[in-house]
């Protein structure tokens, strides 16, 4: 900010006349550009609250599925957030415990290549995520992970099973979500453990901790609200990925607790993909409507994400 | 760092010191214990599981570093030693799935990776669909890489002015209310799902042209809406990082606002400006789901953006995937053929992207 408010005099200094018509254009253009993206958000809204509209005036017993909207919405909604709290169960911790090898306990050299490898894995196409786990991943976990958990953890609801020979059931979706959006939550806490205070760990080690000590007592309170905010972005991404939840699932619109069984609930995203290209006229507009609600959800994390972010790195204090 | 802070005893106090600690012969036991006992896991099934080998490997040495390092050196290092091996074995644990996606990538994708597929599209002749279940191997995804690339092409063409011109109105004339709206609408707009981009370019082309419209440029659209706030992120940490002295210098030198801008703020900044953009390119090229609402799939190779569907890379992938067709097995071998052009173009970006920074950074500067 400082930049901008030692300019202003200077400007005035130098703008003859000659250069103020340059400078008008330029800044118009800048100008121009910011409201545009005001402009572009603001469309983004009316053109999906326009095109949902007809959801809520219409009757939806004349199309297939509930009659009602929030009874349409509502299982696709528990479906999202089960496949991505599933996904955030199973990734924050590794993240975490990643991020710490890379920046703590893998060679200086060796982490410069990884913190590059990770990131060009965040960038892996989701479809490619999607047929891998369908093809690869599937039938591993079915044929080899799925029956333990239901034989002894069966009297949770989550595992009752029976396991679905194919393998392609909520967990599976959860667990490649996951696997995507590890990269994402690595990414952002191995930044935040960078920055922890040299001189906060080496008072640490000074005082006779052992490096995990020193770890737990300098480094994961400095990191924790990073690590929290990349664990919400890693969350709406999660929320919001569609080609491998609607590759891997064939879901159905209804709640299904068991995660391993042959019948899940579909997410928002994956149901709009697979139901897009057939649908037609009142079915479109609902299918925009459940867009909108996976945008306000996906809103109000990332929302939640920032302000935690903002909150700043306040545990490093206490 | 710890190497700094040990203590490096004199040479007669060493025995002393090392008396409480694990020699390497200890390490060198348990080692070769865990592996041998994952070795064990092949007893059950009588083949060689690697996964299941390195993960029982893994546990036991946790267990068994913890327990030898309990008994002889104490509790605190021995669960310093057991989160060591925690710690690394989450990143193996990790790396595993990870390394699994590209080596099935590429394994799966080499038996279609030819000629015909870089230069066929999928209008079939009959002779070509019958030839097909003999396991000859027909149609390509020339028609989709064009797509792609025109696509992608021209949601670049939108997006970097825009994204540019509005990063440097937030760092060179932002103030005040619009500046900081402009902020906060730009992190609503990195949240946009994916979908929700296509359905919005959907629901905009629409309302212009008609029900049923499906073009290349409404995914252009779609996808500008998903690069913008990347290419705005970017652009706008690399122009702050531009030193103040260097816009003062220029404007004691009578040079305009616009000007120093454009000559000196911007080049200076070009190599991180241009990083970002082709890692927000690499970013949007493989987004699947609003391609698939917006642009739809064709046969046959289409150039023109703003008539007819397109098929794209991404939604090429996902089709030849879940409707193979017969044999399932040549749709199948497209998709994951497709599936490695994709990834092989996204490491030939992020590559570019490394040179780009590399060869382009300013000498003054760091």
């Amino acid at each position: 900010m400082t930049i901008t408010d030692a300019e202003s005099p200077s400007t005035d200094l130098t703008a003859q006349q000659v250069s103020k018509v340059g400078d008008k254009v330029f800044s118009g253009l800048a100008r121009g550009a910011g409201i545009l993206i005001l402009v572009t958000l603001g469309a983004v809204a009316i053109f999906l609250l326009t095109e949902a509209w007809p959801t809520f005036t219409n009757d939806l017993s004349e199309i297939s599925g509930p009659d009602t909207f929030i009874g349409y919405v509502g299982p696709l909604v528990f479906g999202t957030i089960l496949a991505a709290t599933i996904a955030l169960v199973l990734a924050t911790p590794l993240a975490v415990l990643v991020a710490l090898f890379i920046t703590h306990y893998a060679p200086k050299k060796l982490a410069q290549t990884l913190g590059y490898f990770v990131d060009l894995l965040a960038a892996i196409p989701s479809v490619v995520f999607g047929i891998w786990g369908s093809q690869t991943l599937a039938p591993v976990l079915a044929e080899s992970v799925y029956p333990s958990l239901e034989k002894y953890l069966g009297f949770i609801p989550l595992f009752e099973g029976p396991v679905l020979n194919s393998g392609r059931s909520m967990l599976t979706a959860g667990v490649v979500l996951a696997v995507m959006i590890l990269p994402i939550i690595t990414a952002i806490s191995r930044e935040v453990f960078l920055q922890t205070p040299r001189l906060h760990e080496e008072a640490s080690l000074a005082l006779g901790a052992t490096k995990w000590e020193m770890i737990r007592q300098a480094v994961i309170p400095y990191g924790r609200s990073g690590v929290i905010s990349g664990a919400m972005l890693g969350l709406g991404r999660a929320l919001g990925e569609t080609m491998a939840v609607a590759i891997i699932l064939s879901g159905s619109i209804d709640y299904f607790w068991n995660i391993i069984g042959n019948e899940n609930s579909n997410t928002i995203a994956a149901n709009i993909a697979l139901s897009f290209p057939e649908s037609s006229g009142l079915e479109v507009n609902r299918l925009i409507a459940t867009g909108l609600v996976l945008f306000a959800i996906t809103f109000l994390v990332n929302a939640l994400a920032r302000r935690v972010a903002n909150a700043g790195f306040s545990g490093a204090d206490g | 760092m710890s190497a700094t802070l040990t203590p490096t005893p004199t040479e007669p106090a060493a025995d002393e010191l090392r008396a409480g600690k694990l020699s390497r012969g200890h390490l060198a036991g348990i080692i070769a214990a865990a592996v041998a006992l994952g070795a064990l896991t092949w007893i059950p099934t009588g083949s060689v599981k690697l996964i299941r080998w390195i993960v029982v490997a893994l546990l036991v040495y946790m267990v068994l570093s913890y327990v030898v390092s309990r008994v002889i050196e104490g509790h605190r290092q021995a669960i310093d030693r057991l989160m060591a091996a925690v710690v690394t074995s989450a990143f193996i644990l990790v790396v595993l799935p990870l390394v699994s996606v590209v080596w099935t990538v590429v394994s799966e994708g080499a038996a279609r990776f030819d000629t015909l597929f870089l230069t066929g599209t999928m209008r079939l002749t009959p002779e070509e669909l019958a030839g097909q279940n003999d396991g000859i191997a027909a149609g390509g995804a020339y028609h989709a890489i064009m797509g792609t690339l025109i696509v992608t092409g021209l949601a670049t063409l939108l997006s970097v002015p825009f994204g540019l011109f509005t990063a440097i109105y937030l760092v060179e004339y932002g103030r005040g209310k619009l500046a900081r709206s402009i902020t906060a609408m730009v992190d609503v707009m990195t949240g946009i799902p994916s979908i929700v981009a296509g359905l919005f370019a959907y629901a905009l082309f629409i309302l212009i042209f008609g029900p049923g419209t499906r073009t290349g440029v409404a995914g252009a659209v779609a996808l500008t809406v998903l690069m913008t706030p990347v290419v705005v992120r970017s652009a706008e940490e690399m122009l702050r990082l531009v030193p103040n002295e260097l816009r003062e210098a220029s404007y004691a030198l009578g040079v305009p606002k616009w000007k120093t801008i454009v000559k000196v703020v911007v080049p200076t900044a070009i190599a991180g400006i241009l990083t970002g953009i082709t890692l927000a390119i690499a970013r949007v090229i493989g987004e699947t789901a609003p391609l698939l609402i917006a642009t739809g799939l064709a046969q046959d190779t289409n150039y023109n953006p703003f008539s007819g569907r397109m098929t794209t890379l991404p939604v090429f992938t996902y089709y030849q995937y879940v409707q193979p067709g017969i044999p399932t097995e040549a749709g199948q071998d497209r998709a994951w053929a497709a599936a490695l052009a994709l990834v092989i173009i996204v490491a030939v970006l992020f590559t570019i992207a490394r040179v780009l920074a590399k060869i382009l950074k300013p000498k003054g500067l760091r």
